[in-house]
Protein backbone atom coordinates (compact mmCIF):
# COMPACT_ATOMS: atom_id res chain seq x y z
CA UNK A 1 0.00 0.00 0.00
CA UNK A 2 2.56 2.48 1.04
CA UNK A 3 4.71 1.43 -2.35
CA UNK A 4 1.29 2.53 -4.51
CA UNK A 5 1.12 6.09 -2.91
CA UNK A 6 5.00 6.25 -2.61
CA UNK A 7 4.60 5.79 -6.52
CA UNK A 8 1.87 7.96 -7.30
CA UNK A 9 3.25 10.84 -5.38
CA UNK A 10 6.64 10.73 -6.84
CA UNK A 11 5.26 10.31 -10.42
CA UNK A 12 3.30 13.23 -9.12
CA UNK A 13 5.56 15.07 -7.94
CA UNK A 14 8.48 14.80 -10.56
CA UNK A 15 6.04 15.41 -13.57
CA UNK A 16 5.23 18.71 -11.53
CA UNK A 17 8.50 19.65 -11.39
CA UNK A 18 8.91 18.96 -15.11
CA UNK A 19 5.79 21.37 -15.86
CA UNK A 20 7.57 23.91 -14.05
CA UNK A 21 10.76 24.08 -16.19
CA UNK A 22 8.85 23.51 -19.47
CA UNK A 23 5.27 25.10 -19.50
CA UNK A 24 6.07 28.34 -21.69
CA UNK A 25 3.03 30.17 -19.48
CA UNK A 26 4.47 31.64 -16.00
CA UNK A 27 1.01 31.08 -14.46
CA UNK A 28 0.72 27.28 -15.48
CA UNK A 29 3.90 27.10 -14.35
CA UNK A 30 2.94 28.41 -10.78
CA UNK A 31 -0.29 26.07 -11.20
CA UNK A 32 2.20 22.73 -11.58
CA UNK A 33 4.58 24.23 -8.34
CA UNK A 34 1.49 23.54 -6.58
CA UNK A 35 0.80 20.33 -7.57
CA UNK A 36 4.29 19.13 -7.33
CA UNK A 37 3.94 20.23 -3.94
CA UNK A 38 1.14 18.61 -2.43
CA UNK A 39 2.46 15.57 -3.87
CA UNK A 40 5.63 15.91 -2.12
CA UNK A 41 3.17 17.26 0.84
CA UNK A 42 2.30 13.98 0.70
CA UNK A 43 5.45 11.83 0.35
CA UNK A 44 6.38 14.11 3.96
CA UNK A 45 3.31 12.01 5.25
CA UNK A 46 4.59 8.78 4.09
CA UNK A 47 8.69 9.48 5.97
CA UNK A 48 5.83 10.44 8.94
CA UNK A 49 6.68 14.16 9.10
CA UNK A 50 2.99 15.34 9.31
CA UNK A 51 3.87 18.64 10.45
CA UNK A 52 6.41 19.47 7.88
CA UNK A 53 3.43 18.34 5.51
CA UNK A 54 0.70 20.48 6.51
CA UNK A 55 3.73 23.39 6.97
CA UNK A 56 4.60 22.43 3.20
CA UNK A 57 0.56 22.64 2.30
CA UNK A 58 -0.69 25.82 4.50
CA UNK A 59 2.69 28.14 4.15
CA UNK A 60 3.61 26.97 0.36
CA UNK A 61 0.79 25.63 -1.76
CA UNK A 62 -1.48 28.14 0.24
CA UNK A 63 0.03 31.45 0.53
CA UNK A 64 3.28 31.41 -1.14
CA UNK A 65 1.49 30.15 -4.01
CA UNK A 66 -1.38 33.07 -3.89
CA UNK A 67 1.82 35.97 -3.65
CA UNK A 68 3.37 34.27 -7.11
CA UNK A 69 -0.01 34.38 -8.55
CA UNK A 70 -1.13 37.61 -7.62
CA UNK A 71 2.52 39.00 -9.05
CA UNK A 72 2.02 36.41 -12.07
CA UNK A 73 -1.21 38.63 -12.93
CA UNK A 74 0.64 42.03 -11.90
CA UNK A 75 3.20 41.49 -14.51
CA UNK A 76 1.46 39.55 -16.97
CA UNK A 77 3.40 36.82 -18.34
CA UNK A 78 4.55 38.14 -21.49
CA UNK A 79 5.76 37.04 -24.31
CA UNK A 80 7.24 33.27 -23.75
CA UNK A 81 10.99 33.71 -23.94
CA UNK A 82 12.62 31.10 -26.00
CA UNK A 83 16.01 30.39 -23.54
CA UNK A 84 18.98 31.18 -25.25
CA UNK A 85 21.10 29.31 -27.72
CA UNK A 86 24.18 28.33 -25.86
CA UNK A 87 22.13 27.87 -21.89
CA UNK A 88 19.51 25.69 -23.95
CA UNK A 89 21.88 22.68 -24.31
CA UNK A 90 23.99 23.52 -21.47
CA UNK A 91 21.09 23.85 -19.17
CA UNK A 92 19.45 19.92 -19.05
CA UNK A 93 23.33 18.87 -20.07
CA UNK A 94 24.20 20.13 -16.53
CA UNK A 95 21.03 18.63 -15.16
CA UNK A 96 21.65 15.11 -16.62
CA UNK A 97 25.68 15.41 -15.03
CA UNK A 98 24.13 16.63 -11.74
CA UNK A 99 22.03 13.94 -11.65
CA UNK A 100 24.48 11.48 -12.69
CA UNK A 101 27.19 12.69 -10.13
CA UNK A 102 24.31 12.86 -7.06
CA UNK A 103 23.35 8.53 -8.47
CA UNK A 104 26.87 7.73 -8.36
CA UNK A 105 27.64 9.59 -4.78
CA UNK A 106 23.53 8.06 -3.29
CA UNK A 107 24.82 4.23 -4.74
CA UNK A 108 28.24 4.98 -3.63
CA UNK A 109 27.57 6.01 -0.10
CA UNK A 110 27.82 2.49 1.11
CA UNK A 111 25.10 3.79 3.52
CA UNK A 112 23.47 0.82 5.05
CA UNK A 113 20.25 2.76 6.09
CA UNK A 114 19.53 3.47 2.25
CA UNK A 115 18.51 -0.30 1.89
CA UNK A 116 16.26 -0.22 4.79
CA UNK A 117 13.57 1.37 5.55
CA UNK A 118 14.63 3.75 8.12
CA UNK A 119 14.24 3.75 12.29
CA UNK A 120 11.63 1.59 13.79
CA UNK A 121 8.85 3.99 13.94
CA UNK A 122 7.54 4.99 17.95
CA UNK A 123 4.48 6.86 18.09
CA UNK A 124 4.13 10.54 18.22
CA UNK A 125 7.26 10.81 15.85
CA UNK A 126 7.09 14.28 13.47
CA UNK A 127 3.82 15.49 15.50
CA UNK A 128 3.50 19.35 16.17
CA UNK A 129 4.22 18.54 19.74
CA UNK A 130 7.66 16.45 19.18
CA UNK A 131 8.43 19.24 16.56
CA UNK A 132 7.68 22.45 18.93
CA UNK A 133 9.66 21.03 21.82
CA UNK A 134 12.67 20.76 19.74
CA UNK A 135 12.06 24.42 18.34
CA UNK A 136 11.78 25.66 21.63
CA UNK A 137 14.66 24.03 23.45
CA UNK A 138 17.36 22.36 21.16
CA UNK A 139 16.81 24.67 17.91
CA UNK A 140 15.53 28.10 20.06
CA UNK A 141 18.47 30.05 18.32
CA UNK A 142 17.40 29.21 15.06
CA UNK A 143 13.88 29.67 15.43
CA UNK A 144 14.92 32.67 16.57
CA UNK A 145 16.69 33.85 13.70
CA UNK A 146 14.05 32.80 11.08
CA UNK A 147 11.80 35.22 12.89
CA UNK A 148 14.23 38.20 12.61
CA UNK A 149 14.68 36.59 8.83
CA UNK A 150 11.06 37.13 7.95
CA UNK A 151 10.73 40.34 9.25
CA UNK A 152 13.48 41.32 7.58
CA UNK A 153 12.05 39.78 4.19
CA UNK A 154 9.13 41.53 4.82
CA UNK A 155 10.26 45.12 5.47
CA UNK A 156 13.01 44.16 2.32
CA UNK A 157 9.37 43.54 0.20
CA UNK A 158 7.97 46.49 1.26
CA UNK A 159 11.10 48.84 0.43
CA UNK A 160 11.54 47.09 -2.39
CA UNK A 161 7.82 47.62 -4.00
CA UNK A 162 6.97 50.43 -2.81
CA UNK A 163 7.20 53.83 -5.26
CA UNK A 164 9.97 55.46 -5.50
CA UNK A 165 9.12 58.91 -4.35
CA UNK A 166 7.19 57.54 -0.73
CA UNK A 167 4.10 57.01 -0.61
CA UNK A 168 1.37 57.48 -3.20
CA UNK A 169 -0.31 60.35 -2.07
CA UNK A 170 2.37 62.80 -2.23
CA UNK A 171 3.96 61.56 -5.21
CA UNK A 172 3.87 64.46 -7.06
CA UNK A 173 3.75 68.34 -5.94
CA UNK A 174 0.45 70.32 -6.57
CA UNK A 175 0.63 71.77 -9.60
CA UNK A 176 0.47 76.00 -8.85
CA UNK A 177 0.54 78.20 -11.37
CA UNK A 178 -1.05 81.83 -11.34
CA UNK A 179 -3.32 83.20 -14.10
CA UNK A 180 -3.01 86.65 -15.06
CA UNK A 181 -6.10 88.60 -13.75
CA UNK A 182 -7.68 91.18 -15.11
CA UNK A 183 -6.99 94.73 -14.09
CA UNK A 184 -7.70 96.47 -10.93
CA UNK A 185 -8.46 93.09 -9.30
CA UNK A 186 -8.42 92.80 -5.95
CA UNK A 187 -7.85 97.29 -5.57
CA UNK A 188 -10.00 99.42 -3.90
CA UNK A 189 -11.64 100.30 -7.31
CA UNK A 190 -13.00 97.80 -7.96
CA UNK A 191 -14.52 97.25 -4.10
CA UNK A 192 -16.17 100.46 -4.88
CA UNK A 193 -17.55 99.74 -8.29
CA UNK A 194 -16.44 102.56 -9.29
CA UNK A 195 -14.81 100.76 -12.42
CA UNK A 196 -16.65 97.72 -14.20
CA UNK A 197 -13.89 94.79 -13.59
CA UNK A 198 -13.66 92.58 -15.98
CA UNK A 199 -15.10 89.90 -13.56
CA UNK A 200 -18.44 92.44 -14.16
CA UNK A 201 -18.50 91.54 -17.72
CA UNK A 202 -17.95 87.89 -17.28
CA UNK A 203 -21.02 87.73 -14.76
CA UNK A 204 -23.97 90.15 -16.04
CA UNK A 205 -23.00 90.44 -19.87
CA UNK A 206 -26.09 91.74 -20.53
CA UNK A 207 -26.37 94.12 -18.18
CA UNK A 208 -23.08 95.76 -20.15
CA UNK A 209 -25.11 95.29 -23.23
CA UNK A 210 -21.98 93.35 -24.42
CA UNK A 211 -22.51 90.49 -27.19
CA UNK A 212 -23.59 87.64 -25.27
CA UNK A 213 -20.90 85.43 -26.12
CA UNK A 214 -21.85 81.44 -26.32
CA UNK A 215 -19.60 80.04 -23.27
CA UNK A 216 -21.45 78.33 -20.69
CA UNK A 217 -23.42 80.23 -18.13
CA UNK A 218 -21.52 81.01 -15.19
CA UNK A 219 -23.36 79.04 -12.09
CA UNK A 220 -21.93 80.94 -9.31
CA UNK A 221 -23.89 84.66 -10.19
CA UNK A 222 -24.67 85.67 -6.37
CA UNK A 223 -23.12 88.67 -4.63
CA UNK A 224 -21.59 88.32 -1.68
CA UNK B 1 9.77 1.92 0.84
CA UNK B 2 13.41 2.26 0.95
CA UNK B 3 14.58 5.31 2.14
CA UNK B 4 17.22 5.35 -1.28
CA UNK B 5 14.07 5.80 -3.06
CA UNK B 6 13.08 8.98 -1.56
CA UNK B 7 16.78 9.93 -1.91
CA UNK B 8 16.41 9.28 -5.34
CA UNK B 9 12.91 11.74 -6.08
CA UNK B 10 15.13 13.84 -4.21
CA UNK B 11 17.71 14.15 -6.62
CA UNK B 12 15.62 14.23 -9.53
CA UNK B 13 13.87 17.16 -8.52
CA UNK B 14 16.69 18.64 -7.53
CA UNK B 15 18.34 18.27 -11.06
CA UNK B 16 15.03 19.37 -12.62
CA UNK B 17 15.21 22.72 -10.44
CA UNK B 18 18.98 23.41 -11.29
CA UNK B 19 17.72 22.92 -15.05
CA UNK B 20 15.71 25.13 -15.04
CA UNK B 21 17.40 28.18 -13.38
CA UNK B 22 20.10 27.88 -15.89
CA UNK B 23 17.66 27.02 -19.10
CA UNK B 24 14.99 29.48 -18.50
CA UNK B 25 15.14 33.46 -19.01
CA UNK B 26 11.96 34.60 -16.85
CA UNK B 27 13.10 35.72 -13.87
CA UNK B 28 9.78 34.51 -12.21
CA UNK B 29 10.19 30.90 -13.21
CA UNK B 30 14.03 31.06 -11.96
CA UNK B 31 12.09 31.92 -8.18
CA UNK B 32 9.86 28.79 -9.40
CA UNK B 33 12.61 26.33 -9.93
CA UNK B 34 15.07 27.74 -7.03
CA UNK B 35 11.94 26.83 -4.65
CA UNK B 36 11.75 23.29 -6.62
CA UNK B 37 15.33 23.17 -5.97
CA UNK B 38 14.96 24.06 -2.14
CA UNK B 39 11.86 21.26 -1.96
CA UNK B 40 14.54 17.94 -3.24
CA UNK B 41 16.58 19.08 0.00
CA UNK B 42 13.76 19.13 1.76
CA UNK B 43 12.79 15.91 0.29
CA UNK B 44 16.32 14.41 1.24
CA UNK B 45 16.20 15.97 4.76
CA UNK B 46 12.97 14.69 5.85
CA UNK B 47 14.09 11.44 4.47
CA UNK B 48 17.45 11.24 6.39
CA UNK B 49 15.20 11.99 9.45
CA UNK B 50 12.91 9.31 9.21
CA UNK B 51 16.66 6.92 8.52
CA UNK B 52 18.13 7.72 11.59
CA UNK B 53 14.79 8.38 13.49
CA UNK B 54 15.77 11.70 14.77
CA UNK B 55 13.08 14.72 14.18
CA UNK B 56 16.55 17.51 13.85
CA UNK B 57 16.01 16.52 10.02
CA UNK B 58 12.24 18.13 10.19
CA UNK B 59 13.42 20.89 12.18
CA UNK B 60 15.98 21.81 9.66
CA UNK B 61 13.05 21.13 6.92
CA UNK B 62 11.54 23.78 8.30
CA UNK B 63 13.85 26.17 8.77
CA UNK B 64 14.69 25.51 5.00
CA UNK B 65 10.56 26.19 4.28
CA UNK B 66 11.10 29.66 6.38
CA UNK B 67 14.38 30.74 4.36
CA UNK B 68 12.31 29.54 1.21
CA UNK B 69 9.73 32.11 1.43
CA UNK B 70 11.65 35.25 3.13
CA UNK B 71 13.49 34.56 -0.31
CA UNK B 72 10.07 34.18 -2.37
CA UNK B 73 9.24 37.46 -0.65
CA UNK B 74 12.03 39.51 -1.64
CA UNK B 75 12.67 38.09 -5.14
CA UNK B 76 8.48 38.52 -5.91
CA UNK B 77 9.53 42.41 -4.52
CA UNK B 78 12.55 42.66 -6.77
CA UNK B 79 10.12 41.50 -9.88
CA UNK B 80 7.70 44.08 -8.80
CA UNK B 81 10.05 46.63 -8.68
CA UNK B 82 11.36 45.78 -12.27
CA UNK B 83 7.73 46.17 -13.48
CA UNK B 84 7.58 49.38 -11.94
CA UNK B 85 10.35 50.42 -13.58
CA UNK B 86 9.44 49.46 -16.94
CA UNK B 87 12.39 47.20 -17.26
CA UNK B 88 11.90 44.01 -19.10
CA UNK B 89 11.27 41.14 -16.91
CA UNK B 90 14.38 39.27 -18.85
CA UNK B 91 17.36 38.08 -17.05
CA UNK B 92 19.53 38.08 -20.05
CA UNK B 93 18.40 41.74 -20.54
CA UNK B 94 19.33 42.82 -17.05
CA UNK B 95 22.98 42.70 -17.46
CA UNK B 96 24.13 45.82 -15.96
CA UNK B 97 25.46 44.39 -13.24
CA UNK B 98 27.79 42.51 -15.59
CA UNK B 99 31.00 44.19 -14.33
Amino acid sequence: MSAVLFFIAAIGAISGAIGVVTLRNPFYSVLALAFHLVSLAALFLLLRAEFVAAGQVVVYAGAVMVLYVFVVAYVGGGEPLASGAVLRVLGPLFAVALAVELSIAMLGSGLKGIKGRGAPFHPGFGTPAHIGRLLLTKYLFPFEAASILLLLAAVGAVVLARRRRGLPGDEEPPLRFRATEPDYTGTMAEAAGVRPTAYDELLHPEAQGAPATDAPEPTHTGGW
Amino acid sequence: MAIGWYLAVSAIIFCIGAGGVMSRRNPLVILLCLELMLNGANLALVAFARMWGGEDGQVFALIVLVVAAAEVTVGLGLIVALYRRRLPIDVDELSELHG
